[in-house]
């Protein structure tokens, strides 16, 4: 911790956030990540009732754009934005671009700045990124087995279980209850029932995980604006607001292994500045990669002291209509894995929630929800978090 | 306890041999100093020269007071398994051949996390000794172990990846006639090899201890003259494809130097045999070894080339031998790079000063038989790249390691004064 102190930081008045759009994944895809990306952000104009002239903020998450960056995105889709980020972040990228772009937004330095993500899946590319993700997973954990983030997964949640008592009914039921919400979703990859039965009988991925605890790597993206807000209300679009966010990256570092994440750092700084308690709110969007991370989020956002996320699930229902809404369009394990689209997939859908256009996975008068962010296994856990507290908005 | 593994069958030749697949091979270039530490069985992580603090994975600052000075220094083998997971499913081809593949989490006594192969004695949150070994890719990984030595423990499928273990292997000893032959043979057949193949030029005139030599049930004579291509062509289309280690103790040498001689014949014969004859094996032997580096328990899995330390830096008492026996070491490397990827590993066994009658002049200690054959068992059995044997070869390494240039000083000065 820095010994000098942390001025109170402002709030984000007068920046508006809008149109979730989300293109539908497919398990493979031959196209490249700029077709899904553009893709996203024609949608992203059209949705608006913008021409591409009026982008003057841009956001660029991909994990597949090799050899380009957000800088080659701009050429390549006719695009002059005055400020621009490329937000390599994995599952933190979604809310990490949203608070940027509302500094960004708030300080006049842009106007309207879309926040892109997408990926493509050809048929070996999750294995080439696997092998070449970062230096220190190259040296230290991919000779180890190759067992990609399932195995770093496997031992986080061995650990986890270990120290905690969590079983596999517990982690099971978070993911029943998303493929569940995931079956009112359209758009989601997974559209048969899951049972409980079926989650614990299913093979051994990586022990302790197994199939139904890992997601399903496909092709996709995900976007949204931030916008000020009297831009949103001239364009007559549904927004919502931003209450708070934190963001930490390579927190803990002294931990022998990952039980807790960066949220744990900046909690209390999180709740005050949102003005709300845990308990207000009407949903929560972890990042789900495996449902031991949803278990370590809802501890270190103050769902739940520490240890007793098990208790908490035992004690709660994470359906549409249940007592904590949670990954109401069945997050990545029901949803599907679109690379760094992942990162941006909870924040998307609480978007849809607060805009009122989520259709079937409505949660029934959601005025604040929760999004939160993990990303990064760069070598033997996740470095990057972030989490935002969001609202309905005033228009 | 670890179940002890059968003896392979004969092989069936109309099975395709399994090609070698390789585990990761890529590697930051910081990285490539624990390569060399595991290939000579070191346990060596970063220290920070300034505040202490050791780092890993290799970095190239200290993460805590982001000093430069990060030297690789033995750190303690102790540890703690604190997480572990059983891989069934890998993307990577070497592994989704081998798995189920045990790995995990191991809270190092020095005060670091790492993540490593774990064998499968290691008990949950049981205490382990970390090792560090090159693996078939040549890289160096770690390995957990279980912190006391159990039975048939060298038999763990993974560990044995790591090792070029003689049990049910068969092993090619190119010169019968060497002082070592019978030591080797001795010991190589007590550490479960299943065919000894004793190489042996003009085999008309008898080895010395030829009656011990046979008396090994595993021992088969074959013959063997290293300077003459035809003889070893003929001897690898005999053995070629079931040779899994191969060592070299083939060796010419002579005192004198340069102007001590008025010819360029005795050094015509030190190359004959130490390096032409070298190249000879390599080219008969090699392309199927490194053809057989996955093929099942009785792999292709190691060469061993038994040199002089003066391979490195020259001794002119020996100033000739010492030449060719540096043409050697430099063909090792050559041969290193071809056979890279093939799962076998060169080794290169540094030998200090024999005790043999060429070698009469110069001063103890001196490496008997026992112990040039008791330290290659050791080597293969671990599965090291690079060892000396004897005091003489270590102290001379350890010079070369600390300044080469220095050592050649030392090698030719003047004495006395």
């Amino acid at each position: 911790m820095s010994r000098f102190s942390t001025p109170k930081r402002q709030g984000y008045d007068g920046v508006a956030v809008a149109v979730p759009v989300s293109i539908p994944y497919t398990r493979y895809s031959h196209e490249s990540a700029h077709w899904w990306l553009a893709r996203a952000l024609g949608e992203l104009v059209r949705c608006a009732g913008l021409t591409p002239a009026d982008i003057d903020g841009f956001t660029v998450s991909s994990f597949s754009l090799a050899p380009d960056t957000a800088v080659g995105l701009t050429q390549h889709l006719g695009l002059t934005p005055r400020w621009l980020d490329h937000i390599p972040m994995g599952g933190a990228s979604g809310v990490v671009a949203l608070r940027r772009a509302a500094r960004a937004v708030q300080a006049g330095d842009a106007s309207i700045v879309a926040c892109v993500s997408g990926d493509t899946n050809q048929v070996d590319s999750f294995r080439l990124m696997l092998s070449s993700f970062s230096r220190f997973a190259q040296d230290g954990s991919y000779p180890y087995g190759s067992g990609g983030p399932n195995s770093s997964f496997a031992l986080l949640t061995d650990h986890y279980m270990r120290k905690f008592g969590a079983t596999r009914a517990d982690f099971g039921k978070l993911a029943v209850a998303q493929r569940a919400n995931a079956l009112r979703y359209p758009q989601a990859m997974m559209k048969k029932p899951l049972t409980l039965e079926q989650y614990i009988d299913a093979r051994v991925i990586s022990d302790p995980i197994h199939l139904f605890d890992c997601v399903m790597p496909c092709a996709g993206a995900e976007a949204f604006l931030v916008m000020r807000e009297d831009i949103a209300a001239d364009l007559n679009l549904p927004t919502a607001r931003i209450l708070s966010t934190i963001e930490r990256h390579n927190a803990f570092a002294d931990d022998p292994i990952q039980d807790r994440g960066g949220w744990a750092m900046d909690i209390d700084e999180f709740w005050t500045m949102a003005g709300i308690k845990p308990e207000a709110v009407d949903f929560l969007q972890t990042y789900d990669d495996y449902p031991v991370i949803s278990m370590m989020q809802i501890e270190d956002l103050g769902f739940c002291p520490k240890g007793e996320a098990p208790a908490f699930v035992r004690a709660n229902s994470f359906e549409i209509d249940g007592t904590l809404p949670h990954n109401t369009s069945g997050g990545q394990l029901s949803a599907g894995q679109a690379g760094a689209a992942g990162g941006f997939l909870g924040l998307v859908e609480a978007l849809r929630q607060l805009t009122g256009t989520a259709g079937p996975t409505q949660v029934k008068d959601a005025q604040t929800g929760v999004v939160s962010g993990f990303g990064m296994i760069n070598y033997d856990r996740g470095v990057c978090t972030a989490a935002a507290t969001l609202a309905r908005g005033l228009t | 306890m670890t179940t002890p593994i059968q003896k392979p069958p004969k092989k069936n030749p109309q099975i395709r041999t399994v090609v070698p697949t390789l585990p990761p091979a890529s590697r930051s270039r910081r990285a490539l100093a624990f390569t060399v530490a595991a290939a000579e069985g070191r346990f060596a992580l970063q220290k920070c020269a300034m505040c202490g603090h050791i780092a890993y994975p290799p970095r190239e600052a200290c993460p805590k007071c982001l000093s430069m000075e990060l030297p690789w220094t033995d750190v303690p083998t102790g540890g703690q398994l604190i997480a572990e997971t059983t891989v069934q499913t890998s993307i990577n081809t070497y592994f989704r051949e081998r798995t189920p593949w045990r790995m995990g989490t191991v809270l190092l006594d020095a005060g670091v996390t790492v993540q490593c192969h774990v064998h499968g004695g290691v008990l949950r949150n049981g205490r382990v000794r970390m090792i560090a070994r090159t693996d078939k890719s040549g890289k160096g990984v770690m390995m957990a172990l279980p912190e006391s030595e159990g039975e048939n423990m060298a038999d763990d499928k993974q560990l044995r990846e790591l090792t070029c273990d003689p049990k049910h292997r068969r092993v090619l000893i190119t010169d019968g006639r060497h002082m070592s032959a019978l030591s080797l043979a001795q010991h190589l057949a007590g550490a479960g090899a299943s065919i000894i193949f004793v190489g042996l030029a003009e085999d008309w005139r008898k080895p010395p201890k030829q009656a011990a030599l046979e008396a090994i049930p595993q021992v088969e004579i074959v013959p063997l003259d290293i300077t003459n291509t035809t003889s070893v062509t003929e001897c690898a289309g005999e053995i070629g494809g079931k040779v899994d280690i191969l060592i070299n103790n083939c060796e010419y040498v002579r005192p004198g130097g340069i102007m001590g001689r008025r010819d360029v014949i005795t050094a015509q014969d030190e190359m004959a045999v130490n390096y032409f004859g070298l190249m000879r094996l390599m080219q008969a032997f090699g392309p199927a070894m490194r053809g057989r580096g996955a093929d099942g328990a009785n792999s292709a899995v190691a060469w061993v080339n038994i040199l002089s330390v003066y391979a490195l830096s020259n001794l002119p008492e020996f100033g000739a031998t010492s030449a060719s026996q540096a043409a050697a070491l430099s063909l090792a490397q050559c041969f290193r790079g071809e056979m890279a990827g093939s799962g076998v590993k060169v080794v290169n066994a540094f030998c200090g000063p024999l005790d043999d009658a060429w070698r009469q002049p110069l001063p103890p200690p001196k490496v008997s038989p026992e112990v040039l054959a008791r330290d290659v068992l050791r080597c293969l059995q671990q599965g090291l790249e690079n060892i000396t044997i004897g005091d003489v070869a270590h102290d001379v390494r350890t010079r070369w390691i600390e300044d080469p240039r220095v050592l050649e000083k030392e090698l030719t000065q003047i004495e006395g004064m």
